[in-house]
């Protein structure tokens, strides 16, 4: 059974301030095991460490310590190892305006990746391959956008072009680090489509990272909810959607722009400035992490 | 064999598909598409791309045409092929067969000097000089900026430190005195050797540029990205960085070598230049050794001073708009201008009557 499993993964930056340099611990302790055909989604907000473990999976950081094991074995950190590692493990980036290189084309983008992992040789294989995996990811005719540079393109076009990237090397592992929040609203439902379609397709391994519990539960098979480095709550996805147990899951849910919850979210904010007026400390450590 | 197999899975992407246009993605059943494709993006919508006529590639980087450009270029290629072509047709700069201080005439184009050289001949042949010592100083202190910025800039950590210290020296240290006193200390001075101590001390404010734009490119995405396909450092600096540094990396060249030919004319005035060469530099000393200024000679010290002030000027140009291709605001900038003037005129700004205002 191939499986991509990451243990007691933490990492700390230091950050210079002049000469008195403090430690921020970005993520604190995260565990859980990625299986082929599975998703799991990793929600929290801005700064809660998600994407730092995006990028420890990708090897684009190094964790301060935890380990990451690729079919029970611990990842190579360099050469030939993690070539190897980087042929099951690729990474969707967020932003796909700064994900492509805009002095290059599609088909360069979709050309290194397979020319690295020796998929394809040659000129003819390594075209067809490349328009081989345009269509996959509908963007047809094949050879037009093969020729394309990436300012020549719509977001969605972009982010299809960056899937196609990532799942070049016969990837069997993919970290999606929120791979729609820069898209238009309109086309957010199907590049997620798309990336369901593959994952069926290929029986890929999926790490999704998002902000939105919406799509989290629609596309996921088990929630990680993160908060300050630490994960707060973990389930199923409609278990924790539904039964949210951390307060900080509730509060999440209950931000979601949902008609039911209209106005709530107002008067809450209305009630602590009332307190605060008032000469009332509120009390700004609900989720009791004040110490971390 | 691996390899093998895997195509195989690739290759029947279709068969496997098939069963996935059964299955209904959020409730939503697939509509009128083919079968076997589950709608991701509705046809037509995100497919449509406005049909500009986009410039691919080296193409994309070339600055566009404009009236500075054009007078830059001009001038610049007049001068280089007045000083590869004109010696042809000339005597030989150092001949001394002519009579001495003849002023410009039909057989002395620009008249001769002090011991008799045709002075036509000698700017003609002294671009060529002045030209080397600017290329070659630019290029060495191009290779050497990139060295010492990208490679700063992008590897980070021991390596920025390391260089960048090294960056800094070389930045406070005062460039002219240095030369003046290398120049000074070596004895005799061939044409390399002054542009290889012009070129050791021009590049460290180009460094220091570069590695800022290397720094903040390396953390772009797209350099993230290259790393996890498995692209080595060396390969993301030359493919993935350096061509989005390459319009600023010509703007520097150009400045360089600019700066070059400044600076060895203005070591030749000195009398620190290249011992035994003719550039555009020494022929400057020569006249203003022998009084040319105040004997009313016109014809020996204004050519190559022209010379030099044209060619810097032909090369500024050219800089100037490869600046707006790194910075395409300043192309913006004279048109939003005269856009506000004209606003401002018909009376619809919004910042032209701040009395009123007040009155009001």
């Amino acid at each position: 059974m191939s499986t991509l499993e990451v243990r007691n993964l933490v990492k700390d930056f230091t950050i210079r301030k002049g000469l008195r340099r403090t430690r921020l611990r970005a993520v604190n302790d995260v565990s859980f095991t990625l299986e082929p055909g599975r998703t799991i989604a990793v929600v929290g907000e801005s700064g809660s460490g998600k994407s730092t473990v995006a990028r420890m999976i990708a090897q684009l950081e190094t964790p301060t310590s935890g380990e990451i094991l690729l079919d029970g074995t611990p990842s190579a950190t360099r050469g030939r190892g993690l070539d190897a590692y980087r042929h099951d493990v690729q990474m969707v980036f967020q932003d796909p305006f700064a994900s492509l290189n805009p002095f290059h084309t599609v088909g360069h983008h979709l050309e290194r990746p397979l020319r690295l992992h020796e998929v394809a040789r040659g000129r003819e294989a390594l075209d067809a391959r490349i328009h081989e995996l345009l269509e996959r990811v509908n963007l047809t005719p094949a050879p037009v956008f093969a020729a394309k540079q990436p300012h020549e393109m719509s977001g969605g076009q972009r982010q299809r072009v960056a899937i196609a990237r990532a799942l070049a090397p016969g990837a069997r592992f993919l970290v999606a680090d929120e791979p729609v929040s820069m898209l238009d609203v309109s086309i957010r439902l199907g590049v997620l489509n798309l990336l369901a379609r593959l994952q069926r397709e290929e029986n890929l391994g999926v790490l999704y990272i998002t902000h939105d519990l919406a799509t989290a539960r629609h596309f996921s098979d088990e929630i990680l909810v993160m908060f300050r480095g630490n994960v707060v709550e973990r389930g199923p996805s409609d278990q924790v959607i539904l039964d949210p147990q951390h307060e900080y899951t509730k509060l999440l849910l209950s931000a979601a722009p949902e008609p039911a919850n209209h106005g709530r979210l107002r008067e809450e904010v209305r009630r602590e400035l009332a307190a605060a007026g008032a000469g009332e400390p509120a009390d700004r450590d609900r989720f009791g992490t004040r110490g971390l | 064999m691996a390899d093998d197999t895997r195509e195989a899975e690739l290759v029947t992407p279709a068969a496997d598909a098939a069963p996935a246009a059964t299955v209904v993605v959020d409730g939503i059943a697939p509509p009128d598409t083919t079968p076997g494709v589950v709608p991701d993006v509705p046809p037509g919508q995100d497919q449509g791309v406005p049909p500009v006529p986009a410039r691919r590639g080296l193409r994309a980087l070339l600055p566009r045409r404009s009236g500075k450009l054009t007078a830059g270029i001009v001038l610049v290629v007049a001068i280089l092929l007045f000083t590869f072509v004109a010696p042809f047709f000339t005597q030989d700069p150092r001949s001394t067969a002519n009579e001495r201080f003849l002023p410009p005439s039909a057989e002395h184009l620009l008249g001769t000097n002090h011991i008799g050289n045709d002075i036509f001949a000698q700017v003609a042949y002294g671009g060529q000089g002045s030209l080397m010592v600017g290329l070659v100083a630019g290029a060495i202190a191009l290779v050497l900026s990139i060295v010492f910025g990208i490679v700063a800039g992008y590897r980070g950590r021991f390596t920025d430190e390391a260089l960048s210290l090294v960056t800094n020296i070389m930045l406070v240290i005062p460039g002219l005195p240095l030369i003046i006193v290398i120049s000074a200390y070596l004895q005799t001075r061939s044409l390399l050797v002054v542009a290889v101590i012009l070129g050791l001390t021009a590049w460290p404010g180009a460094a220091i540029v570069l590695r800022m734009q290397a720094k903040s490119l390396r953390s772009r995405d797209y350099v993230s990205a290259a790393r996890v396909a498995g692209e080595r450092t060396p390969r993301i600096i030359l493919v993935e960085i350096f061509p989005n540094l390459l319009p600023l990396l010509t703007a520097q060249f150009l400045g360089a070598v600019l700066l070059a030919i400044l600076a060895e004319a203005g070591l030749s005035f000195l009398g620190l230049g290249p011992s035994g060469s003719i550039t555009w530099g020494t022929i400057l000393n020569q006249a203003s050794a022998n009084n040319a200024l105040s004997l009313g000679l016109w014809w020996w010290f204004v050519p190559p001073g022209l010379l030099i002030a044209l060619f810097g000027c032909g090369l500024a140009l050219v800089n100037f708009s490869l600046d707006e291709i790194i910075n395409p605001r300043l192309r913006l900038g004279p048109a939003a201008v005269k856009s506000v003037r004209k606003a401002r005129k018909a009376g619809v700004g919004a910042g032209d009557d701040p009395k009123e205002t007040v009155a009001a």
